[in-house]
């Protein structure tokens, strides 16, 4: 299935793209296959949203769809059906936070 | 006729700065990397054109960014930093024990005779190698792993790795300083280290001369002299002729002996330069003046260099990492300040001219000499 990813700003810099970005993912649409799906085709992305080796979302990091803070949800609990299907982006959004 | 390149990173990107070898009228290229904090951009003097930067954020963490022409392009390059095995425990600010994380490079040290080559201080305290330009990095963790290590705790800016000196005449020979646990050699390439921190007298720890817990600010050595080192302490600038094995004070008739970098004349050996700031906490220059003061004796005896530079009203810092000097003759000193500014000399420090006045707080500064 396709999926939709809208990235923030400084990570479509770093990764060359533009506001989103369409995945192919095999199996459920979790955060964690779509994360998946995302660093195996930009791979200058691993480590930014989540640790290297925690697999944790990085703290001023959130993912919002469909009007829904999906941020502490687990991973592998499978996103909401219209990003499933891909008629909604999974917003990647880098916290209002800093100087 | 030769040229220089001067690297800058700041809290908001990095910066290119580039003039011939008059060091009179100035290109800027930047921001690169515009946003992101850049604590340090480094060429390889085995390849100027080869430059690493360390790139992070608050949101997205670290990146290490690389360069194969002189900082015209970039590549974003391997930023897994995995401490080996357990990381075990640090002390924390309130005297517990703290699980070592990492949080940003602080510093790269390119290979004097390998591009691919160049070595990692971070945050948390721990040095990391790579050999393949950056794109996967494997830990010296003899040092962190070191029996002392329970024991080392973060300055005001983390606990952080933030000086490695090789020694030219000597691959196997390393110097790390870390605030704050203090300095440290290896003699076998970074696999086991000791620390070298005899002589240092650090009023703010229970110990004054502990063998680890000082907060060493920075480490500089002349390439033709590596047993002699100078060192920019949180409070006094300290000298050793032994590669560390001693350490003895040479603040001598310094306004301060606060400060943060220190650096040695290309062609001088026993030629010095420091920036003294007021502290504790106000970490500004005394008087409001902005002097860089010259020791040619080694140490001791030292004059102010003040031509072109600010004499009232200055309150910038200029942190560790943000001095250089270049190798031309005359021998050109710059350095960058918490304001913005980043001043040149290309007359030794005699007089001063900012090539740029208005960037972000400069984190660090460092100069190559071009072909």
């Amino acid at each position: 299935m396709r999926i939709r990813v809208v990235l923030p700003q400084h990570l479509r810099t770093l990764a060359r793209v533009g506001e989103e970005v369409e995945l192919e993912v095999e199996g459920p649409a979790t955060q964690r296959s779509v994360l998946d799906a995302l660093e195996a085709r930009y791979p200058v992305l691993r480590g930014t949203i989540r640790g290297h080796t925690t697999q944790r979302r990085r703290p001023f990091v959130r993912f919002f769809a469909c009007e829904q803070d999906l941020s502490h949800e687990p991973p592998d609990e499978p996103l909401p059906e219209p990003v499933a299907t891909g008629a909604e982006p999974l917003l990647v959004v880098g916290a209002m936070a800093g100087g | 006729m030769s040229g220089v390149r001067v690297l800058v990173g700041t809290r908001k990107g990095a910066f290119v700065l580039t003039a011939d070898g008059k060091r009179e009228r100035w290109e800027v290229s930047g921001p690169h990397f515009a946003g992101w904090e850049i604590y340090h951009v480094k060429g390889s003097p085995a390849d100027p054109d080869r430059i690493y930067a360390s790139q992070s954020s608050g949101w997205f963490g670290q990146v290490v960014q690389r360069s194969d022409d002189g900082g015209k392009t970039w590549e974003a390059v391997g930023n897994e930093f995995s401490y080996d095995g357990v990381p075990g425990t640090h002390q924390w600010y309130d005297g517990t024990q703290h699980p070592w994380e990492f949080a940003r490079v602080w510093h790269f040290e390119p290979s004097p005779a390998d591009p691919d080559t160049v070595y990692a201080g971070v945050e948390d305290a721990a040095l990391f190698r790579s050999t393949d330009g950056g794109r996967s990095w494997r830990e010296l963790s003899g040092l962190r792993k070191h029996d002392s290590g329970p024991r080392w705790q973060p300055g005001a800016g983390g606990m952080c790795l933030h000086t490695i000196v090789l020694d030219p005449a000597d691959p196997r020979r390393i110097f790390i300083a870390i605030s704050a646990a203090g300095a440290f050699r290896s003699d076998d390439g970074g696999e086991t280290w000791r620390p070298v921190n005899r002589g240092l007298k650090s009023q703010g720890i229970p110990d004054p001369e502990a063998d680890v817990g000082h907060c060493v600010h920075r480490i500089a050595m002349h390439p033709s002299r590596p047993n002699v080192l100078f060192m920019q302490k949180h409070w006094d600038v300290m000298r050793t002729d032994d590669g560390g094995d001693s350490w003895r004070e040479v603040s001598g008739n310094l306004p301060s002996d606060f400060g943060f970098p220190i650096g040695v004349h290309a062609h001088e050996p026993e030629t010095v330069y420091v920036v003294p700031i007021k502290s504790d906490s106000e970490h500004f220059p005394p008087e409001g003046k902005l002097r860089v003061y010259r020791s040619r004796t080694g140490g001791n005896e030292w004059q102010a260099l003040t031509k072109g530079l600010p004499q009232r009203d200055c309150y910038v810092n200029v942190l560790r990492d943000a001095m250089a000097v270049d190798s031309l003759d005359p021998c050109g000193v710059y350095f960058g300040t918490t304001g913005g500014q980043v001043y040149a000399s290309a007359d030794a420090g005699e007089s001063w001219n900012p090539i740029v006045r208005d960037l972000p707080a400069v984190l660090s500064v460092e100069v190559q000499v071009l072909p």
